[in-house]
């Protein structure tokens, strides 16, 4: 087969930063090939690349296509040559229907005049190409995220695709859509459309990529076929280290009950008949990681902000113990005065001011700590900082640096922080490895053993079940709303997971 | 690599800070060489001086405010209307009544907070967007204003409540030799306070450089630093004498001073002023972090009430008059001297230095231009133009 992209000794310098540095990729016609890296390795940058978001003149290297040199000045130029990317933040509008959606900036028209016929009709064959079986007038906003990433890749069909890049397709799904999303990847490879993903999850990457290429501090180190590929191989590329294991040894110290839940529940925010969770107990003990495992959108979320202060869901009722004695978590102080810290799945959203630098994030929800009479003390704050930054290996010359140029690990170190300067008894940590790469990963979970072996309680919420299994000495099992089954470590295994998850499905079904 | 980003980060910030006042520097200049080649008018004459504060506290005081307001993701179009009320709310108190100043003063506050705690309660509370609420209150405020006023202008007040914009404060080393070598009567008073302010604006700033330092945050170099310092203080003091030998500081000049310091402190040095920052910045991740928003967004708008309704006494003051027109346009002077400060336009950022900078560049342009003779109509255009000039500058440091 010949190779339909050639990238040569690709570069990119950003002021004072070099992104790339000498990347070769080449990619066949007809393969899927993945390309695995750290957070800020460089993948994404190598993406925009080629997509023409960074045109031709503006990088290093050549890259060659179908066999000529090209010298993108735009996106819209290589999407006319059949280059689409899809970016991890789905770029559909919300209000707009499917059709609307699907053949945005390439409208079918004449004379600036929408053909609507054609349009619904062109839309309902791209819909049935990626197995979606929705009205194309319905609002893009009504669809979940993975029948949303399916519109996407509709979206670029529309475009006659040649070469699709996908960038994390699957880093906001749950488990079933992204199988539906992968055995469309390997469909439309079998009509001939080339693939590029770009994934943290090996799973994936062993079931569709025909060859993998691993960048690592913006160079590739290693270009691996489907024989050669297997998860030690791609992690020690990755980190440039072994990582003899996946969890760090801990030696559980588990104490008393520590936080009680008895009789939680919670209705929908907006749809107020909507029961979201129902009647959940849970305990957490001293020093215990204590897992929630479950599908996304079973109420774990909701289970976590709601106990947090009420900060999701109307009508919460229900009691909460700490030490045996009812606290009041109505609101964020409260619930943090009671002991309770709640570190959210979507950081940049709801846990960070990325605007800010790292010592005003660290402090925010403890300014009374490093203040007088509601005066700061800046040398006190700057110190606490300072002290978290070398507690957490933050990695970053200074405290004063803004969050928002950051890796998605080192933020979450930062949130990490900013709960952890309030005292905690308890924490809830929502996804808190989602979207971090490998070595990140790993130091979270030290963070983790290090909390519970001070006599914590921390509850993790985790849609990857063997981070779970790695981590919980205990883990309760969601769906619907309610908890389905609670699995000690010992006997805790992902069928046993699935299996009580399913109780519920039958029941309901 | 961090590093790179971080003098970037920081330098960006102090290069706008140095453009800013570089600019205000350049007009000042611009205006003084045009104006004594075409005309042979000083544009810097103790009198002209003078008259740019008188002009501009009222802007400056509202812009205090409306910062915060910004800051915290809102905007408030209202005070035009609030200031125009309360001005004739002062009037009806002071000239129709006949109640003692010192009672008017504290009372016409109290109207103003309770004003920006009507709107801020809709707002804060009930989640109403504040573009809405204070654009209704700008009309029914501009209306209770007609209303209180019957179309007509009360004037005629007291000597104290005028002085609340045109007295000076009274030279206490009593008057000078007038020809004491050979130079003009001078208020040695005016002098001596500007003199402290600056040694104490130099101590505080070398005190938080040093500061800064210790907290690992690169600031300026030490001769940039100097020459900054010095270039400053060599401005005040220009200032200082030239009104020394007119009439002494305005005693406007002084609640203004002592108003921006306060904000100053407030939005860099205390708990709340950090927690307005965090809620324009990231609302929900304040929230989460069990910051009391709508309480807060709430107080902003008291505040804005608050200083709006000073604004208004300091107007009516200095116009002896409180007329159904007075304050129409405030609002868009107030905002674009934010906004031409540095703030950002969806919350979370924005410094009180910058907002006095922007309110003095855009009163100094009001005075040179129209010294000059140029047209409302240029007047306007031209402003604008500088508006929408240092957002976008503001645009492309940030993109760099």
């Amino acid at each position: 087969m010949a190779a339909l992209l050639e990238m040569r000794g690709i570069g990119k310098v950003f002021p004072g930063v070099r992104a790339l540095d000498q990347v070769n990729l080449s990619v066949e016609q007809g393969e899927i090939h993945a390309i695995c890296g750290e957070n800020g390795a460089g993948k994404s940058t190598l993406m925009k690349v080629l997509s023409g978001v960074y045109p031709h003149g503006t990088y290093e290297g050549d890259i060659f296509y179908d066999g000529a040199l090209l010298t993108n000045k735009s996106i819209s130029d290589s999407e006319k040559k059949g280059i689409i990317i899809i970016h991890q933040e789905l770029a559909l509008v919300p209000l707009l229907s499917i059709a609307e959606n699907l053949f945005l900036g390439n409208e079918v028209a004449q004379g600036g005049r929408i053909n609507w016929a054609s349009t619904f009709q062109k839309t309902r064959n791209l819909l049935q190409k990626v197995g979606l079986d929705e009205a194309p007038a319905t609002p893009v906003e009504k669809l979940g995220v993975g029948k949303q990433q399916l519109i996407e890749i509709a979206k670029a069909l529309a475009k006659d695709v040649r070469l699709l890049i996908l960038d994390e397709p699957t880093a906001a799904l749950q488990e079933n859509d992204s199988q539906k999303l992968l055995d469309l990847m390997l469909e439309l490879k079998a009509q001939g459309v080339t693939q590029i993903i770009i994934s943290h999850k090996l799973n994936e990457i062993r079931r569709v990529a025909d060859r993998v290429t691993i960048i690592r501090d913006g160079s590739t180190v290693s270009t691996l076929t489907r024989d050669e590929v297997n998860e030690d191989r791609i992690i020690r590329d990755m980190v440039g280290r072994d990582m003899a294991h996946r969890y760090p040894e801990r030696t559980p110290d588990i104490g008393d009950v520590l936080m009680e839940v008895k009789g939680w529940n919670v209705w929908h925010q907006e749809d107020h008949s909507r029961q979201m969770i129902k009647d959940v107990n849970l305990t957490v003990r001293k020093g215990e990681i204590v897992g929630i495992a479950g599908l996304m959108g079973t109420g774990r979320t909701e289970l976590a902000m709601s106990l947090f202060g009420r900060s999701w869901g109307r009508n919460a009722s229900g009691e909460v113990r700490m030490h045996g004695r009812t606290v009041d978590t109505s609101t964020v102080p409260k619930a943090v005065a009671a002991g309770l810290a709640y570190v959210t799945e979507d950081r940049k959203a709801l846990g960070l001011v990325l605007e800010e630098p790292i010592v005003t994030n660290v402090t925010l929800a403890n300014l009374p700590g490093v203040s007088k009479n509601g005066i700061l003390n800046k040398a006190q704050e700057t110190k606490v900082a300072e002290g978290y930054r070398q507690a957490m290996a933050i990695r970053t010359p200074s405290v004063q640096q803004r969050v928002m140029n950051l890796s998605g690990g080192n933020q979450q170190k930062v949130v990490l922080s900013k709960w952890l300067f309030t005292e905690p008894e308890v924490l809830i940590l929502d996804e808190p490895t989602r979207g971090i790469d490998v070595g990140a990963k790993f130091e979270i979970y030290g963070i983790m053993n290090k909390l519970a072996a001070e006599g914590r309680g921390v509850v993790m919420i985790s849609s990857e079940m063997p981070e779970l299994l790695g981590m919980c000495d205990r883990i309760y099992v969601m769906n619907e709303g309610r908890i389905m089954g609670e699995l000690s470590r010992e006997e805790a295994s992902q069928e046993k997971i699935m299996a009580l998850i399913l109780k519920n499905e039958s029941k309901v079904a | 690599m961090t590093e790179a980003k971080k003098s970037s980060a920081t330098g960006g910030a102090n290069l706008r800070e140095y453009g800013m006042l570089i600019a205000l520097a350049a007009i000042v200049v611009f205006f003084t060489v045009i104006l004594r080649w075409r005309d042979g008018v000083d544009f810097l004459s103790a009198q002209n001086i003078t008259n740019v504060f008188l002009q501009n506290a009222h802007i400056i005081i509202m812009a205090l405010g409306m910062l915060l307001v910004i800051v915290a993701g809102h905007i408030d179009l209202s005070v035009g209307s609030i200031a125009a009320f309360v001005g004739a709310v002062s009037a009806a108190m002071t000239v129709e009544m006949g109640i003692p100043v010192f009672l008017v003063i504290p009372a016409c506050l109290i109207v103003g907070g309770i004003i920006g705690a009507a709107q801020g309660y809709w707002i804060a509370y009930w989640r109403i967007p504040s573009f809405i609420v204070t654009l209704s209150g700008m009309l029914v405020f501009r209306g209770l204003t007609m209303w209180m006023l019957q179309g007509k202008t009360i004037g005629q007040f007291p000597k104290s409540f005028q002085g609340m914009s045109t007295g000076f404060i009274p030279d206490l080393a009593g008057t000078a030799d007038e020809t004491l070598l050979g130079m003009q009567r001078m208020n040695v008073t005016a002098m001596a306070i500007v003199l402290i302010a600056v040694l104490l604006m130099i101590w505080q700033g070398s005190r938080k450089r040093r500061q800064d330092a210790s907290f690992g945050i690169q600031g300026e170099t030490h001769s940039v630093f100097m020459l900054r310092n010095a270039i400053v203080a060599a401005g005040l003091m220009f200032v200082a004498y030239k009104l020394s030998i007119f009439r002494g500081l305005p005693n406007v000049l002084i609640v203004m001073s002592v108003l921006i310091v306060l904000y100053a402190f407030f939005t860099e040095n205390t708990t709340m002023g950090r927690r307005v920052y965090a809620i324009g910045g990231n609302l929900k991740a304040a929230r989460l972090s069990g910051i009391n928003a709508d309480r807060l967004t709430f107080l902003t708008f008291v505040n804005m009430g608050v200083l709006a309704a000073l604004a208004g006494m300091i107007v009516t003051a200095r116009l002896n008059s409180a007329t159904p027109k007075a304050g129409v346009g405030f609002e868009l002077d107030v905002i674009a001297a934010v906004f031409i400060g540095g703030a950002s336009m969806t919350g979370g950022s924005g410094k009180i230095v910058g907002v006095v900078v922007g309110a003095f560049i855009m009163g100094v342009m009001n005075n040179g231009m129209s010294l000059l003779g140029i047209g409302i109509d240029y007047q306007q255009v031209i402003k604008g133009l500088v508006l929408l000039a240092a957002v976008i500058f503001d645009v492309y440091n940030k993109s760099k």
